[in-house]
């Protein structure tokens, strides 16, 4: 189905009431929404609801040869998917663009950042390392999938157990969980990320915007940050004052 | 990479510039005959070469036409020759779609697309070594003042990294592959507004403000070069039509 267009007196609405310095949730420019977690029965699976958007994380690992290049380090993958039941919008063929950015955006803010120790993920260097896949769905969209996205990915990876494995020479031993306890990951830092949505080039700010705030935003900024005060990503959509 | 330090103590880089030294650009415009504009730019090692055709009639599904604007499309294609090993999928990838994202979001930032409303433009854009984004999108600015379409103001772009508590500007891919903070920066440097900006990799809250300026110096470096380039090739048009 295409997306509703948003009528003009909505949009008029919204502009007026950002100028007033007013939400039409009657949140501050600067407050989040409320945020709650949720873990599932496995290791590694995680809901996190962001105001009405919601996104499903689910870690799993696999033992597979490493990449060429880099022989001694794991691999992590990342999948953002954006279910059909999020919005009547998301349709299989219909949402590259959307689905480009957001991937690209977590693989940047997760992988390059080096949250993950990928060298702890090393069983036999050349030739067994761990691949650490990390699923996200979206299952509700009311704006703002980057941060939600981003909490779900890396509480689920802080959730995740893998399980634990031994080396003997050349024989690699895997132990299921009732053998021994399954190991967690080693995580250096959280990046979390913050979006601002921009209006009138710049002049009003608004944190976490919700779907209709999306809708008639001029640009979007990501921050990606961790607690030590460090920038892990800065991304900026649209044109903006410096 | 032990014993390769990407900044002597006398402060010289791994290809001998200084910190804020950009790598030596030459340009050229009107390249292809056959497009509307076509630019080519060499900033170091990285060649990218930018194909502009438009504006003209929306092609495929005309639903796609916006009545009021122009639609920018941007593909960027990278050789399979252009990086260290050889390259499979020159397009199609996830990294290629992402630039062309962010090419066509800048680009429309600058482009004064109401001119033109229910119309097409085309970029084209393809890049030899593995190098940066900056080099396409101040390709890709040359190419579409070369095809007469009317902008906001140039879009220069340059990179910045930051080592040892130095900002770096136009990062070569050495300075890339080392694997430290870098920082892409697209401007419009008369108005100072920010088209694009893009940060990979940790950097502390504190330099954020250094680099954006070592990055925004360079772009206006950029503009003064590019600026240069575009005065030449009309004096020589000119000459050429018997002005």
């Amino acid at each position: 189905m295409k997306e509703t267009p948003l009528s003009n007196c909505e949009r008029r609405f919204l502009l007026r009431a950002i100028e007033e310095k007013k939400r039409l949730d009657g949140r501050q420019t600067y407050d989040y929404r409320n945020i709650r977690i949720s873990f599932g029965t496995d290791y590694g699976c995680c809901i996190v609801e962001l105001g009405k958007t919601r996104v499903l994380g689910q870690v799993s690992c696999e033992l597979v040869s490493p990449k060429l290049n880099r022989a001694t380090e794991g691999i992590l993958f990342f999948n953002l998917e954006l279910s059909q039941m999020a919005a009547p919008a998301f349709e299989p063929g219909r949402q590259s663009d959307l689905l480009v950015k957001l991937n690209r955006l977590m693989e940047r803010c997760l992988r390059n950042s080096k949250c993950i120790d990928t060298e702890s993920l090393c069983v036999v260097a050349g030739e067994k390392v761990w691949q650490i896949r990390v699923d996200l769905h979206l299952l509700n969209h009311d704006g703002n999938i980057i941060d939600a996205a981003s909490i779900a990915a890396i509480v689920a990876l802080c959730h995740f157990r893998r399980p634990d494995v031994s080396v003997q020479g050349d024989e690699v031993t895997l132990y299921t969980p009732e053998e021994r306890d399954p190991v967690p990951l080693s995580i250096h830092h959280m990046p979390i990320c913050v979006s601002f949505a921009f209006f009138q080039q710049g002049t009003y700010l608004l944190v976490d915007p919700n779907e209709r705030e999306e809708r008639v935003m001029d640009g979007l900024l990501v921050i990606a940050m961790n607690k030590h005060r460090e920038i892990c990503t800065i991304q900026s959509s649209g044109s903006e004052m410096q | 990479m032990a014993g390769l330090e990407l900044l002597s103590d006398q402060g010289y880089r791994v290809d001998g510039r200084r910190a804020g030294e950009l790598r030596k650009i030459q340009a050229r415009m009107g390249v292809f005959a056959q497009a509307d504009g076509s630019a080519y730019i060499e900033q170091g090692n990285t060649k990218a070469l930018a194909v502009v055709y438009g504006p003209h009639e929306i092609r495929g599904s005309r639903a796609r036409a916006l009545p009021d604007r122009a639609l920018v499309n941007c593909q960027y294609s990278s050789a399979t020759f252009s990086t260290g090993e050889r390259k499979r999928r020159p397009h199609g990838d996830r990294k290629s779609c992402e630039m062309g994202l962010q090419l066509r979001q800048t680009f429309e930032a600058a482009i004064l697309t109401q001119l033109h409303p229910r119309s097409q433009i085309d970029i084209y854009v393809l890049q030899a070594d593995g190098g940066t984004y900056a080099a396409c999108v101040n390709a890709a600015t040359l190419a579409v003042l070369d095809a007469g379409i009317p902008m906001r103001d140039f879009v220069c772009a340059c990179s910045a990294g930051f080592v040892d508590g130095t900002a770096l500007a136009d990062l070569s891919h050495v300075e890339e592959a080392a694997g430290g903070p870098q920082l892409a920066l697209a401007l419009l440097p008369a108005s100072g507004q920010i088209a694009l900006l893009e940060m990979d990799a940790r950097l502390h809250e504190d330099h954020l403000e250094r680099v954006l300026e070592a990055a925004a110096q360079a772009a206006r470096d950029v503009h003064t070069l590019l600026d240069r380039v575009v005065r030449q090739h009309v004096r020589e048009a000119s000459i050429l039509l018997g002005d």
